[in-house]
Formats: structure tokens, sequence, C-alpha cells
């Protein structure tokens, strides 16, 4: 199949950027997207030109590194799918795609499609984490938590920090990707002690990035490649409202 | 963390002050509906109902103050929080289809301003007289009556309360999320709950200039 692509190229993050248009002549459909991508690369190398930027690493949905937008929805669109998931199969013959990075204040572009979520690094690093003796892992099922309860975590846990949510809310908030991390270890045991200052710590942190705020439009929980829902938003609230009223510190969230 | 600090300095806390002001302000407008219906059981009723309220000076000042507060800081909060919200993205989208997002949830950034130039208008209209043809004090029936017949004044109320009743939808939905009123099992009644209010207000309010219109309230 052919291609047009329009894709963003920008040499980094001082320069303007702009869109520049290649023409793919043989697609096959069963490349993923990035694929794709590395194959235009190839042909772009060939002529002597730059390749363009974008991040991967696992290229099978569970790392978090991918993601750009295609047509207006981060990871183009297929529910529950990272873009390196995607392939050219949900494409048609003669198409012509957007490629833009993520766009966000606080995810800056480093180069072409690929943005500095260092933003999220320090979020996790106020709190989205349990302060415990580490050392081998512990035996299954020492602690006692019901399945229910397991489950419902483990939906939280399946974050993977890609920043789709980011990227596909109108307002550019990160609460999904905050709050999936403060639900996922709400929701256990172990993360019961520090509770209170880490809803408080990553809440804080969040707002000194230059993330928006949550207006409901649930745009996040529909790109999001983990399909994390917005009832974890409701969670987060929660929890920093009450260690707000319980007169919490976000301080003992961190390592001494 | 102080609380008042914390509420006031996050975006988080600044939605909660959204969410309580708009739960007074969404139960005003249910009891200011009660009130509106009134008029169906006669011009006896509601004119008696208007002089039961004016009766009482303090406590009707209280719950102006009260109301006035509330509508100050749920459109302070949200100036702030939608200045935030524009400044999170100072590169746009060339192309931008963010998947779900709901026509009411889109149009709350100008419902809102909206529904405050129209309850100025509504104040000035059925409050002070100012913007009425021919208004009588305390008496409603006769200034409702006189005050819809003329078609554009009805037009206004009937588009101010269907934006009201969108702002609604999204609105009380809206804040059961920004509250952390959540649940498995009864969590998606919020829905129902934010589209039963959204309609029965719409409705109930925008029958009456309708029912002046088609003349069956009538002096």
């Amino acid at each position: 199949m052919r291609l047009t692509l329009h894709i963003w190229r920008q040499s980094g993050p001082a320069d303007k950027g702009r869109f520049a248009t290649y023409e793919l002549g043989s697609v096959n459909t069963h490349m993923s997207f990035l694929e794709m991508l590395d194959v235009l690369n190839s042909e772009l190398i060939e002529r002597g030109e730059e390749p363009v930027v974008f991040e991967h690493d696992c290229r099978e949905g569970i790392c978090g590194c991918c993601g750009f937008v295609i047509d207006g929805v981060p990871h183009g669109g297929q529910r529950g799918s990272t873009v390196c998931q995607l392939h050219m199969r949900h494409f048609s013959d003669g198409d012509e795609l957007f490629l833009e990075p993520f766009r966000a204040k606080g995810f800056p572009v480093i180069k072409d499609l690929m943005v500095d979520r260092g933003a999220f690094d320090r979020i996790m690093q106020a709190g989205g984490f349990i302060s415990v003796r580490t050392g081998s892992a512990p035996d299954a099922n020492a602690i006692p938590i019901a399945h229910d309860q397991v489950e419902h975590a483990m939906d939280f846990a399946e974050c993977i920090g890609c920043g789709a949510c980011v990227a596909s809310c109108p307002n550019g908030a990160a609460m999904l990707f905050v709050s999936a991390k403060i639900a996922h270890l709400g929701l256990l045991p172990q993360g019961q002690p520090e509770r209170d200052a880490r809803a408080l710590a990553m809440v804080e942190a969040m707002e000194r990035e230059a993330f928006g705020a949550c207006t409901n439009f649930r745009a996040c929980e529909a790109t999001c490649p983990k399909e994390i829902s917005i009832s974890g938003i409701a969670r987060m609230n929660k929890d920093w409202r009450r260690a707000l009223l319980r007169g919490g510190t976000a301080v003992s969230g961190k390592r001494k | 963390m102080n609380p008042i600090t914390g509420i006031y300095t996050t975006t988080v806390g600044k939605k909660i002050l959204m969410a309580v002001t708009g739960i007074i302000l969404v139960l005003y407008v249910l009891a200011h509906m009660l009130g509106n219906l009134q008029i169906y059981i006669g011009a006896e009723r509601i004119d008696a109902y208007a002089r039961l309220l004016h009766s009482m000076p303090p406590l009707l000042w209280f719950a102006r103050a009260v109301l006035l507060f509330c509508v100050l800081v749920h459109i302070v909060a949200a100036v702030q929080l939608w200045l935030r919200n524009r400044a999170s993205r100072p590169v746009k989208y060339r192309m931008f289809r963010p998947p779900e997002v709901d026509l009411a949830a889109r149009t709350m950034v100008w419902s809102g301003p909206i529904l405050l130039l129209f309850i100025i208008y509504h104040l000035l209209h059925l409050t002070t007289g100012d913007a009425h043809p021919n208004y009588e004090e305390l008496a409603p029936f006769h200034n409702v009556v006189v005050g819809f017949a003329v078609w554009w004044a009805a037009g206004i109320y009937i588009v101010a309360n269907l934006l009201l009743a969108f702002h609604l939808y999204h609105g009380v939905w809206s804040l059961f999320q920004t509250l952390g009123w959540d649940h498995p099992k009864w969590g998606p009644c919020r829905r129902y709950l934010a589209a039963a209010i959204a309609v029965v207000v719409g409705t109930a309010n925008i029958s009456i200039p309708l029912a002046v219109l088609a003349g069956v309230l009538h002096q």
C-alpha cells in the first residue's frame, strides 16, 4: 500500500518545528507502525537525510517508551494499544497521515516525535513508591490480600507511564497517570502507611509541572493503552482530600 | 499542609471548591425550580410564595449572600483553572481528535459564561424589573406572564435553560469525581442522577415560557 506521511520535524527543543511530507511506495500491511517508520528511516538514511526520531524499546506494548499522535489521536486510536502494537493493516492504501509528538508544556520536544517525559519521573520520585527493606523477592501470598483487591490494584498498576493521557487531554492534564500510581499503591496493604503522604506529595509534584487540570473529558481513559479507568482520578481526589483534612504532610513519603 | 492553602493553591483543591459551590448552586436551582412550578397552581399561590420569601428579609439576604459567594468562588476557580489548562499546551496540534469527549463537557467553558450573562439578565428582568416592560413588585405571576409574552425574552429563557441542562449534566457527574465519590456498585448511577437533574430542571423551567407563549398561562 501507498502512504503519504506528514511528520513533525523539529531539530531540537529550541527549534520551532514544521511538518515534512514523505511518500512511501510499498508498505507491507503486516508491518507495525514503528516498522513502517523504520523502513522510512532506512530510505532517508540512504538518501543522506536525517532519520525521523521516535522513541521505542520493547515493541510489545509493555514498556511505555513509544507513543506519538497519529491523525489527532495518541497511539493512533486502536483501543487498548500502544503505537508499536498498531499494524498497517488498520490503514488503507493512499491514506494521508499526520504524525505529531505528544504536545504538552510538561513534555518538551527533544527531537521530532520524541518528548521529554522527565516530569513523570519527578512525580514518581515524590511518592510513587513504598519505603520497605529491599532484598530478595518476598514469598508469594506472604501478605494475604483478597483476590478482587489484587485485581483492582493491578488495573491501576498496568500504567506504563507512556504519557498518552496527557497528550489526549484537551487540558493537558496528567491526572490519569498520577491517579493510577496513587490508586495502585493505595489499594494494597503495603501502600497504607504512606498513603496520605503519597497523595499529598505526588499531587504537589504534579502541580509543580506544567500540566493542566482534570475537567472529566474522559479522553485519557479512551486513549490509554492500558485502558485505565478515571475511577482512579476519583480515588486520587479522595485520598488527597482526606490527607489534607487529616493535616498530613508530604514529607514522610521521602526516604530517610 | 494547611488545608486552606492546599485547597487554594492546587488544581485538585480548586476543583473541590468548584464542586462544593456547585452542590450549593444545584440545590438552589432545584429549590428555585420547585418554587417556579407553583405558577401552575395559580396566581394566588405563587404570589403568596413570593410574599412569604420577602416576609423574612434577613433570611432572604443571607441566602442571596451565600449564592453570590458561591457564584464568585465557582467563577474565580473556573477562570484560574481555564487559564492554567490553556497554558498547558502552548504548541497546538495540527490535528486533534480526543475520543469520547461529549458535547456537554466541551461546552462547559462557554455554557458557564453565557449562564452568568443570563443570570444578570434574569435578575434585571424578574427580580429588579429594570429589564421588564411592566414590572410589579411581589406579583410574580403577572411579571412572568407579561414578561414571557415578549417572544425574544421567552427565547432567551429557553436557550439559557437548555444550556443550564447541559451544564448540570456534566457538572453534577463531575462533582462526584472531584470529591472522590465513586463506587464500583453505584458509580454508574452518578451519570443517571446527572441526566435526571438536567432533564427535570431543563424541562420544568422551559415549560413556563412555553406555557405563556402557548397561552396556557394567562391573566
